[in-house]
């Protein structure tokens, strides 16, 4: 395969091939990480801003990471100190940082479909780290590497996503991701959250926990997003864990060898309690390790190819 | 490199000649390194890596020792990323550490530039500081834009810069051994 793209925008635009391309890629840039010298010269030379309009910690910092270790050199932007606070708008914002020649744009931004607006009008790479509930490409592409890492394969396999799916791009990016390989995805939650309307993309949608969990390979939780509901989805934090939380008893269900998975950051004692998270299934940190791979991968195939 | 047709091509190498060069230079890697149990094969993606597994399976044959064998990824390392229209695949690297005190042989099919073995230096180089690295090439076809070259050579072929030579392995590319050389 010869990849071609120079943004990452979502998953859903992607075919399986070039998503096992980037999977490939990620274990190449895996293994740099236990040399003695955790660097390569691929991207020497060349400028990566890290622009995020929302907080990040995580991502933003593995990002940073992955272009170090790639000799790109850096730049780090956040809404509060760039000049969209002084009513620049997100496009000038840009066209400045390309006057500075950036070659690689990553963004984090409150709107979806703010990265595809920028890609369209910059020569730059542009890579999405999260737009508004569209998608997270990157998160996606790690938690199915992670999957991929522990399991050897995605297809037939069958993955719970459980809690805030409405609000959340990483659930999206993780749907078009793991349909596409062949992976058959359950959608658990409160009905406010998980409407049946996401039956449409080829996934269950089932409101019992209890029912789904000794079935799975992969538990997947998310975060609830109290910073996207404007009004309230369910009673509150205590009935969303008595529902839906994946407690010490509830992660009795699991089979031995489903694999827990997060995101983060994680809610200890509401979407996860601690033992869980903490626990012999746990891979959460591996997700954490993966996602620096990956996001080397990303930035070495949409940065590297010639404009 | 574009897809050529073999019909083209003028036959370099057959497979009897290709093992006999390839037994030759495992009987001097035998010859120039004392220690060889210390020492390791590490072939270039992707036929370096095999002809990196049948030269170690000479020396097994001539010296009755079992040399190890690794992998040395050269794309990420490589100086013209962003500049040509495809992105080399990139491998993970495969060495047995730690590399002090040891001799890394890097094995490649065709010796050229020089480029890829600067970037295959720069690579090994990233995993530790090897006691010597030597390179082995099955053919050097000259044109070197570096000051790079080779300790072992299977066959030396002189070429003009716009010919172009294809090697074909059996376990990689599924058709016979051989070389051949391509003008134009």
């Amino acid at each position: 395969m010869n990849w071609t793209r120079k943004d990452l925008l979502g998953l859903r635009e992607l075919s399986a091939d070039e998503i096992n391309f980037i999977l490939e890629t990620a274990d190449a840039f895996k293994q740099v990480g236990t040399r003695e010298i955790k660097k390569v010269p691929a991207l020497r030379g060349k400028t990566l801003v890290n622009f995020f309009v929302e907080p990040s910690t995580r991502t933003r910092t593995s990002f940073e990471l992955a272009a170090h270790r790639l000799s790109a050199d850096v730049i780090n932007i956040a809404a509060s100190t760039s000049s969209l606070t002084k009513g620049e708008t997100l496009k000038d914002t840009a066209k400045n940082l390309e006057a500075l020649h950036a070659d690689i744009l990553v963004l984090r931004h409150g709107s979806a479909g703010a990265p595809q607006f920028l890609a369209q009008r910059l020569k730059s790479s542009v890579i999405n780290a999260g737009d508004g509930a569209h998608e997270h490409p990157t998160q996606g592409l790690l938690d199915i590497y992670t999957i991929r890492e522990k399991r050897d394969k995605i297809s037939n396999l069958h993955v719970a996503i459980v809690g805030d799916i409405l609000f959340s791009r990483v659930a999206r990016s993780n749907i078009f991701g793991l349909t596409k390989l062949g992976a058959r995805v359950t959608l658990v939650g409160p009905s406010t959250l998980v409407p049946r309307e996401f039956e449409k993309l080829g996934v269950t949608v089932s409101y019992k926990i209890d029912d789904v969990l000794p079935d799975v390979d992969v538990v997947n939780l998310l975060r609830i997003q109290h910073e996207r509901q404007r009004k309230e989805y369910f009673p509150g934090i205590g009935e969303y864990t008595t529902l839906f939380g994946l407690t010490k008893e509830r992660a009795k269900l699991l089979r031995p060898d489903c694999l827990v998975m997060h995101p983060g950051p994680i809610n200890r004692g509401v979407e996860i309690d601690s033992e869980v998270a903490d626990g012999l299934q746990s891979v959460i940190l591996d997700q954490v390790t993966n996602g620096l791979a990956v996001r080397m991968a990303v930035l070495y195939l949409c940065g590297g190819i010639a404009t | 490199m574009k897809n050529t047709k073999h019909k083209d091509g003028v036959p370099i190498m057959d497979a009897e000649a290709i093992r006999r060069a390839l037994r030759r230079i495992a009987h001097e890697i035998v010859e120039q390194n004392a220690d060889l149990k210390s020492a390791v094969l590490a072939g270039i993606p992707l036929r370096g890596i095999e002809i990196a597994r049948r030269l170690a399976e000479f020396i097994r044959e001539v010296a009755k020792i079992d040399i190890e064998t690794g992998t040395i990824d050269v794309a990420m390392h490589r100086d013209d990323v962003g500049t040509r229209a495809e992105l080399p695949m990139v491998h993970a690297s495969r060495l047995p550490l730690p590399l002090e005190h040891r001799t890394v042989i890097i094995v490649d099919d065709v010796l050229f530039t020089g480029r890829t073995v600067r970037a295959a230096l720069d690579a090994v180089s990233s995993f530790g500081r090897p006691a010597r690295i030597q390179l082995a090439t099955l053919v050097d076809r000259g044109h070197r834009e570096l000051p790079i070259r080779a300790d072992y050579v299977g066959k030396n072929l002189p070429t003009a810069t716009r010919e172009q030579i294809q090697v074909r392995l059996q376990q990689i590319d599924k058709e016979p051994d051989g070389v051949w050389l391509f003008k134009e």
